[in-house]
């Protein structure tokens, strides 16, 4: 019972970061938001394994809430972002794909370098997977720093979002119900709000790529 | 001479007579599922050793500016990848000189073939062959750093680099094969055997349009029996490295008892299980479009960012 339990939060842990990895790896917009969906799955796996063997029933309902809103709700509303301009791709990212990997191994390496100190105060099975979670905040932010395309922007967004919510399962065992609460429905408050900011952006200026905006319009 | 020896010598030979038999059958193989995907008959999976035997009886033939090395070079292609063949664990656990079988020495095996291969490319000076060996080495340089961290991925859990150790290990502790390591691993290892192999989204082996073809270039010089070592070797590395992932994932079946029953056994397990790959490979074959050449860092870099990826969730899950 309890080695399934830790392999299936290992498995989950490592999908949630090469998820992450992975919307640095494909181009289409279209593959980088499914790469979201899978991660957002993986992370409420992560809460509700957590939940089952510590049988709390509130953290129950946080993995139940990320299934829906990360694993869902936010992938379908990006999904039909993309489906406007079904051919839409990363197409010049500020550094190009191999550089981005290869960097991404560097920040991985980092945070496992970091992670071990900190979680080296509480060992356990499930702190030490900590790591993974700060890896996928790193890249999330890389991916916010690099990355042109208004969908790619948001997901490095919820990357770092969901890289968080992985180390506060870890760590803690989640934060109460209603911080959860608020931050997906903050989250979910931005793709809404980004998708109407992209269909004004497409009649105003016909590009998806937030770096070509650069002058104010009266 | 202890029983010991006897068994290692007969599993060496076993394994080597296997891969060079099931190497070009496998290549058959894929070729036949890749025809019938696309609806057509497709030539009999015994293909490729027919052509071999066909090339053995031409005549030996070189061009008139070929130095020693193009006569040099499908030999050492060909026995690099014996040597290797033949102290992996691929029927047995314990083959002759099994104690020396690390995985640097096999990787440094394989790339002894591969600039074998590409020197014999560059020989005669040909504008095809000289393409074909610097596309084939840059491939090989993106490839090399991802397949050898992959394996410190695999070596880390086992606590040792010698491959016979690493398949030992995993016999004995079957959840080791599902965790994250082991599949990132296995994700990176894939990715590293289709460009090694010069299967579809690296190189197109059943091209020969000339700027796009990458192995087939450095073989294009070749004639006879040395086309046919050649070719040989290509096909035992490819027999050889699907056996490698098979055993290393699936270690089941490998014969670990000194009997020659379990060696047939082992045999039979390992056949079953290099088609299954082969099926696997043919398939991703079949699927997908070769990849722009200028595409390939990015899918190269992505296996090593796997393999990265696989040395770090090993060490966090430990």
């Amino acid at each position: 019972m309890s080695t399934t339990y830790v392999g299936v939060l290992e498995l989950a842990a490592g999908a949630v970061l090469l998820s992450a990895v992975m919307t640095l790896w494909r181009r289409s917009v279209r593959a980088i938001v499914s790469m979201l969906r899978l991660q957002g799955v993986a992370l409420s796996v992560v809460a509700v394994d957590l939940a089952l063997h510590e049988h709390e029933h509130a953290l129950l309902a946080t993995g139940a809430l990320v299934l829906v809103v990360k694993g869902v709700a936010i992938p379908a509303l990006l999904r039909r972002i993309a489906q406007r301009d079904p051919r839409s791709r990363e197409s010049r990212p500020l550094v190009n794909v191999p550089a981005s990997l290869v960097f991404a191994a560097a920040l991985i390496v980092l945070s496992y370098v970091v992670g071990t100190r900190i979680t080296a105060l509480a060992p356990s099975v499930v702190t030490n997977l900590a790591p993974l979670g700060l890896a996928t905040v790193l890249v999330g932010y890389f991916m916010l720093v690099t990355r042109r395309h208004a969908v790619s922007k948001i997901v490095g967004l919820i990357l770092v979002d969901n890289g968080i919510a992985l180390m506060t399962f870890l760590l803690t065992s989640g934060v109460p119900l209603i911080v959860e609460l608020g931050a997906s429905l903050d989250v979910l408050l931005v793709v809404v709000v980004l998708q109407f900011l992209m269909v004004s952006m497409r009649h105003h200026s016909a590009t998806d790529r937030l770096t070509e905006m650069k002058a104010l319009h009266d | 001479m202890s029983a010991d020896f006897w068994y290692g010598a007969l599993a060496t030979l076993i394994q080597v007579v296997v891969v060079a038999f099931g190497g070009p059958l496998l290549v058959g193989l894929m070729s036949k599922v890749k025809a019938r995907s696309e609806g057509r008959v497709g030539a009999p999976v015994t293909q490729p050793l027919r052509d071999l035997w066909k090339l053995v009886a031409k005549e030996r033939l070189h061009a008139r500016h070929a130095s020693v090395v193009l006569g040099l070079a499908p030999t050492v292609i060909l026995a690099s990848t014996v040597v290797a063949v033949a102290i992996s664990p691929l029927v047995s656990t314990r083959p002759w000189l099994s104690s020396s079988a690390d995985i640097l020495v096999i990787v440094y095996l394989l790339l002894t073939g591969s600039a074998a291969a590409a020197l014999g490319g560059l020989d005669v000076g040909t504008a095809f062959g000289g393409m074909g060996a610097s596309r084939a080495m840059t491939i090989g340089a993106l490839a090399e750093p991802a397949l050898l961290v992959a394996v410190v991925a695999l070596s880390i859990q086992s606590k040792t680099s010698n491959l016979p150790g690493i398949v030992s290990a995993t016999l004995a502790h079957p959840d080791w094969v599902l965790g994250p390591s082991r599949l990132l691993a296995l994700g990176a290892l894939l990715i590293v055997v289709i460009a090694e192999t010069g299967r579809i989204p690296v190189d197109n082996p059943s091209t020969h349009l000339e700027l796009t073809m990458i192995h087939e270039a450095m073989t294009l010089e070749y004639a006879g029996p040395e086309l046919a070592l050649a070719t040989l070797g290509e096909a035992m590395r490819l027999g050889l490295l699907f056996s490698l992932v098979a055993n290393l994932f699936l270690p089941w079946g490998i014969s670990t008892q000194r009997s020659v029953m379990s060696l047939v056994a082992g045999v039979a397990f390992l056949a079953l299980k290099t088609t299954f790959v082969a099926l696997g490979v043919a398939l991703i074959e079949v699927r997908s479009a070769k990849l722009r050449l200028f595409r390939l860092p990015e899918l190269l870099a992505g296996g090593f960012v796997l393999s990265v990826l696989a040395v770090v969730t090993g060490l966090v899950a430990r």
